[in-house]
């Protein structure tokens, strides 16, 4: 994979730690530790899913890699036109922004990401007129053709978002997500707020996007389903650190880490047949704030040995392209899904 | 014990009367449960499914209003003579015998534990007056009560648990709270809407099975409310489906998921992302209507693969039963 090819983004040590501030003078008190020490890459037209639970930093992780927020310390490299890899905390503030025409996100929430006061032709056509397309004609040529690309009809250019439904909004976001040609596009939770029958016109409408305009998908979601049905490898995070990272079938399958077997056996299947016996998780996510030493899983894992609760376990390619980070991988035996 | 069931609702049309127009969040549902049941009532939104549930507790919402229906409750007799029933749409919604029903007979979990509870009052002074409201006995005893039932619920230290506001616990911990002060007067009803939908999935896990364990230990139905159709399949012994206000099938578990017969039943269950598999989705074409543009006909018609011109958007489908508690309403059975 790497041989023939650099991949489209790489991350190595990224981390982001957001300030505890207290008392009249905002002294600063300790730090979350929201992404601590994340290490991926995502090769040119594969869609990686990255899941956990709410604070695990996984969407703190996407807009690192966006630099909507700057991270606190790691690389994130991006491949150009030209085939080299540029590290983007280092890029000029103009080269950074012709840069940014080429990764784009799209949002969880299509009722609260969308101005209420533009209509579709301003929303689609916003990023375009940012970039320097001065032609109101050239615009509206180009907002119709991503209107039909996301399955919405062009003679709805003049509508404003209220006037769609919540899958019709999501797909709006969609279209003002490609007027820029972008190579990669980060989707933070884009299924979660709809409802079930239209979750699954977003997700093949993303899949069907992706085969055409050859793009490039960093897929950030907590159901394990819908990530199963995206994504060519998947991450797993857990209070700000990745434990696992394989091929998709393989991850869930045969896990390697017991939160990702954990999070498998906790997904409630839509079959009474199989109501499963769960390996039930006690006690709850760890606070990012104050975590606990060693491997942060360790107060829940039903595995954990002394060495858990004082080292942090490295990050090891357990078998070709299925890294881990656990003490015990080796050892365990740990149940997936077929 | 089940000669009668525990909760029989009948035609039941609560409707919105607003200025825009008239929405029928809730336009005749009918269906039973038994005594120590789970019906799990699944539907996407604007289904009209929390409405039944407020409804039931007539706690309907102004401008909304039940027009139209029964909603029987077997209601169990103080010194253990005969059950009576009564029916709670003609209750004042605030009078003594309403209000002796919601909270201590029938209690109610909602999906936001961040917005349940009050910010400035204690957990323990909250569930200590729902006790106090209900039940005889002093304050001491009531926060002892309170005490013993937040451990039941496996609050860890709840001694300490009892003194916190609600901002101090978890989102697991606050649902387990309110799980508690629900469960406070020993209802022989628990509605729970939506109890998981804003939890990590390990503590929905967590959540749900102490849900099943207290109800076999107390034996309370559950009306599980959710568009979750995991949760559903994980907790219910029978379903009922809801599309635009009306019951479009209902049935035991196993039927719905495995000899569904309704259209948008089949739907739902080809769109859904599985855990086992990679295949194409296959989507309900379109999306639900929006409340003011209710479809003519049957509600579900303008995305029916089944739809048939003339019948499916003229006339509205009979409740048709097509096996062993087993009831749809749609024309293909009529």
């Amino acid at each position: 994979m790497s041989a023939a090819r650099p991949p489209l983004l790489r991350v190595s040590g990224l981390q982001k730690l957001f300030p505890i501030r207290k008392g009249f003078f905002k002294r600063t008190a300790g730090y979350v530790r929201a992404v601590d020490g994340v290490n991926f890459h995502i090769d040119e037209g594969e869609t990686l899913g990255l899941v956990g639970e709410s604070g695990c930093g996984k969407t703190t992780t996407a807009r690192c890699v966006l630099r909507a927020i700057e991270p606190t310390a790691g690389e994130i490299f991006m491949r150009v036109a030209s085939g080299s890899m540029v590290e983007l905390g280092r890029l000029r503030p103009a080269e950074l922004r012709a840069l940014r025409r080429e990764m784009q996100m799209i949002f969880q929430d299509p009722y609260t990401s969308l101005n209420p006061r533009m209509t579709l032709l301003d929303l689609v056509g916003e990023p375009l007129l940012v970039h320097g397309m001065r032609s109101r004609r050239e615009r509206e040529e180009r907002v119709a053709d991503l209107l039909r690309r996301v399955g919405l009809r062009p003679e709805y250019m003049r509508r404003f978002p209220h006037a769609f439904s919540g899958g019709e909004r999501q797909r709006i976001g969609i279209a003002r997500a490609l007027a820029l040609h972008p190579r990669l596009v980060v989707a933070d939770e884009p299924v979660s707020a709809l409802d079930v029958s239209v979750q699954a016109q977003i997700l093949n409408l993303l899949v069907d996007l992706q085969a055409d305009l050859h793009l490039t998908y960093l897929f950030v979601a907590h159901d394990l389903s819908v990530v199963r049905h995206i994504s060519n490898r998947v991450a797993v995070m857990y209070v700000g650190r990745m434990v696992e990272l394989a091929e998709t079938d393989e991850l869930y399958r045969a896990p390697r880490h017991p939160y990702t077997a954990a999070l498998l056996s906790a997904a409630p299947e839509p079959d009474p047949r199989v109501r499963s016996r769960r390996l039930m998780l006690q006690g709850e996510v760890a606070n990012p704030a104050a975590p606990p030493g060693g491997c942060y899983f360790h107060p829940r894992c039903p595995y954990a040995i002394d060495v858990c609760r004082t080292q942090t376990p490295a990050w090891q390619e357990i078998s070709p392209a299925h890294f881990v980070g656990c003490h015990r991988a080796h050892e365990l035996q740990l149940a997936g899904v077929e | 014990m089940s000669r009668e069931p525990l909760l029989s609702v009948r035609d039941l049309k609560t409707y919105f009367m607003q200025d825009e127009g008239l929405v029928r969040a809730v336009d005749g549902v009918s269906f039973e449960m038994a005594a120590g049941a789970t019906l799990g009532i699944v539907g996407e939104s604007g289904c009209g499914k929390s409405v039944t549930a407020r409804s039931i507790l007539r706690i309907v919402d102004r401008p909304g209003r039940i027009v139209e229906g029964e909603i029987h409750f077997r209601r169990p007799s103080a010194n253990g003579g005969a059950h009576h029933t009564v029916d709670l749409a003609t209750l004042d919604a605030n009078g003594a015998e309403m209000r002796s029903i919601r909270g201590a007979e029938i209690a109610l979990i909602f999906q936001e534990p961040m917005s349940s509870f009050s910010p400035v009052h204690t957990i323990g002074s909250q569930i200590i007056e729902a006790i106090l409201l209900h039940q005889e006995g002093s304050r001491r005893e009531a926060r002892d009560k309170t005490i013993e039932i937040l451990r039941r619920v496996g609050v860890s230290s709840p001694e300490e648990r009892v003194d916190q506001l609600s901002n101090q616990l978890s989102g697991g911990m606050r649902q387990r709270a309110m799980i508690a002060m629900a469960l406070s007067c020993h209802p022989t009803l628990l509605i729970a809407d939506e109890p998981t939908t804003a939890l990590d999935v390990t503590t929905q896990t967590q959540i749900l099975e102490l849900m099943r364990q207290l109800q076999q230990e107390d034996g309370m139905a559950i009306m599980l409310i959710t568009h979750d159709l995991g949760v559903i399949a994980t907790m219910a012994t029978d379903v009922a489906v809801m599309y635009l206000g009306r019951v479009v099938e209902q049935a035991p578990v196993d039927a719905i998921f495995h000899a569904p017969r309704h259209p948008y039943t089949r739907g739902l269950l080809r769109s859904i992302p599985r855990i086992r598999s990679r295949a194409r989705l296959l989507p309900i074409a379109g999306a639900v209507p929006h409340p003011y543009d209710r479809p003519t006909g049957c509600p579900f018609h303008p995305r029916c693969p089944e739809f048939r011109a003339g019948t499916c958007d003229r006339q509205e489908p009979r409740v048709t039963r097509v096996g062993d508690h087993h009831t749809v309403s749609c024309f293909l059975y009529e």
